[in-house]
């Protein structure tokens, strides 16, 4: 029997907002409030939106190298990871598909890992088993809260300062309305905004101290996955998983040079044949021409027939005005511009190869 | 003019062998914002329980299962361009098709307002 989900510790105040409560990856979490995700998903874009994302799992890494050591689970360049940087990875299997991705930030006496709520019970144990001589502390007595959208820096600023100097992919200590808080300056939105890591106990103060910002809405899981699709960003267990290698899912962004190079990560060898050679499909942004939504599992066809991928994630795009999706697709129709069918309830629905994201990314650089 | 209402949500006003049918409104608010309407076209039959339509939102795809046996007679064209009217009017403008009842006896098995409410409370 399962066990009954957990709430977070903002899990009151969701309901206190109307939040629809769902169960997600083992967690009561609010997939939208009143507003609705459309409105939600807008406002994030317009203005600024609050979400709980402490289901997610927070991770304290301790010990001599630890940027070094996690080297050898992850095809990043950790070692060189500055004190205050943050960066984005993914563990990767003996066979060069993913386990899961993650966010690591050195935060100078330690790093801090932020993974999927769907893969602490994984990546957990495969830390503390391969890190040899590293202390890993999973932490269950801090909430985390992204505020996300271009009023972001105004909604957070207006209350700790500091926070207006960080740039993208940069991380401080602050402190908001008295209570100490891990301020990192990224997001899974598109949009410019802070993930803030916060002792349990002042969760529900500095929620509350974000939402009294009239630019600032509360935003459930459904605009989140609306967002982070727009903005072309993997969501882990549709899109990229254990079978797909970073190369195929067009994340070679993300090795940095070094280890592309030098290898020495799970899977390097297929990786880096990859890399040399291409691989025989990849992940690309799929726009079909009609209204209907091309969902995850929805199959791909050339224009004369023959199957040629899949949909991982699929939905409507409230800021694209229509539907958006991603999908693995062979190579060889791959070409933006690239017509295609998509098989929706048997039907084909014509589409075009896109690139991705489908909206403009704002990040603060 | 009857009304009467299906366990799967769906609201059917009857005036002699033809009928109005839409989803109710507590179906809509369950939905969410309604960004495509998929319909059966004019002369489709169909029996109680066939899937004649599907209606999709931000979140998911819900299949609209016929309520009773019977023939598409209009299909309600205008939400194609502007489902929404779905979430604004769902026992109004938002209807899907007018159909003729080929089994009026069905309509038996169906709910009155009354029975819906307690249905969904």
């Amino acid at each position: 029997m399962a066990d009954a989900p957990k709430r977070t510790p903002l899990y009151d105040l969701h309901v206190e907002l109307g939040g629809k409560m769902v169960d997600f990856a083992g967690w009561e979490m609010p997939v939208q409030y009143p507003l609705g995700i459309m409105g939600e998903h807008k406002h994030c874009r317009a203005k600024a939106a609050l979400f709980d994302v402490s289901h997610m799992g927070q991770v304290i890494l301790k010990g001599e190298n630890v940027g070094a050591k996690l080297e050898a689970l992850c095809p990043q360049a950790f070692s060189t990871l500055k004190e205050g940087k943050a960066r984005y990875g993914f563990f990767t299997n003996e066979n060069g598909g993913i386990m899961d991705d993650l966010i690591v930030s050195n935060a100078g006496d330690h790093f801090f890992v932020v993974v999927n709520a769907s893969m602490r019970h994984q990546d957990i144990p495969h830390m503390a088993k391969y890190l040899d001589g590293i202390e890993v502390i999973e932490i269950f007595d801090r909430a985390l809260i992204a505020v996300q959208g271009p009023k972001a820096e105004d909604v957070v600023g207006n209350l700790c300062p500091g926070v207006r100097d960080l740039k993208f992919m940069e991380t401080m200590i602050g402190a908001i309305n008295g209570v100490e808080c891990r301020i990192s300056r990224l997001g899974y939105t598109g949009e410019d905004g802070y993930e803030i890591s916060i002792p349990q106990d002042g969760a529900v103060e500095v929620a509350r101290a974000f939402l009294a910002d009239e630019n600032c809405e509360p935003a459930g899981l459904g605009a989140r996955d609306s967002l982070r699709l727009e903005a072309g960003l993997c969501l882990y267990g549709n899109d990229i998983d254990n079978d797909t290698s970073p190369i195929e899912a067009s994340l070679i962004w993300a090795i940095q040079k070094r280890r592309r190079e030098e290898g020495g990560f799970p899977g390097a060898e297929r990786i880096q044949q990859e890399i040399a050679e291409g691989t025989s499909r990849k992940l690309v942004g799929i726009r079909p021409e009609g209204r209907a939504p091309a969902r995850q599992g929805v199959e791909v066809q050339s224009e004369d027939g023959k199957a040629i991928g899949v949909v991982t994630s699929g939905g409507f795009g409230p800021t694209a005005g229509g539907p958006v999706a991603m999908g693995y697709i062979s190579t060889d129709s791959t070409e933006p511009g690239t017509r295609v069918n998509l098989m929706i309830r048997g039907k084909a629905q014509p589409a075009e190869i896109v690139s991705l994201p489908f909206v403009q990314q704002n990040y603060k650089r | 003019m009857t009304t009467y209402y299906s366990e799967e949500h769906e609201w059917i006003a009857v005036e002699g062998d033809i009928a109005t049918v839409g989803i109710t409104a507590h179906a809509a608010e369950q939905l969410g914002e309604i960004v495509y309407v998929e319909q059966k076209d004019g002369g489709d039959t169909f029996e109680k329980g066939d899937e004649i339509g599907v209606v999709e939102s931000v979140k998911a795809a819900s299949e609209i299962y016929a309520p009773v046996n019977g023939e598409i007679v209009e299909a309600n064209e205008a939400l194609a361009d502007s489902p929404a009217t779905l979430n604004e009017s769902p026992e109004g403008d938002g209807w899907l098709y007018k159909i003729k009842l080929s089994n009026t006896d069905q309509l038996n098995d169906l709910m009155d307002l009354d029975a819906y409410k307690a249905f969904i409370a």
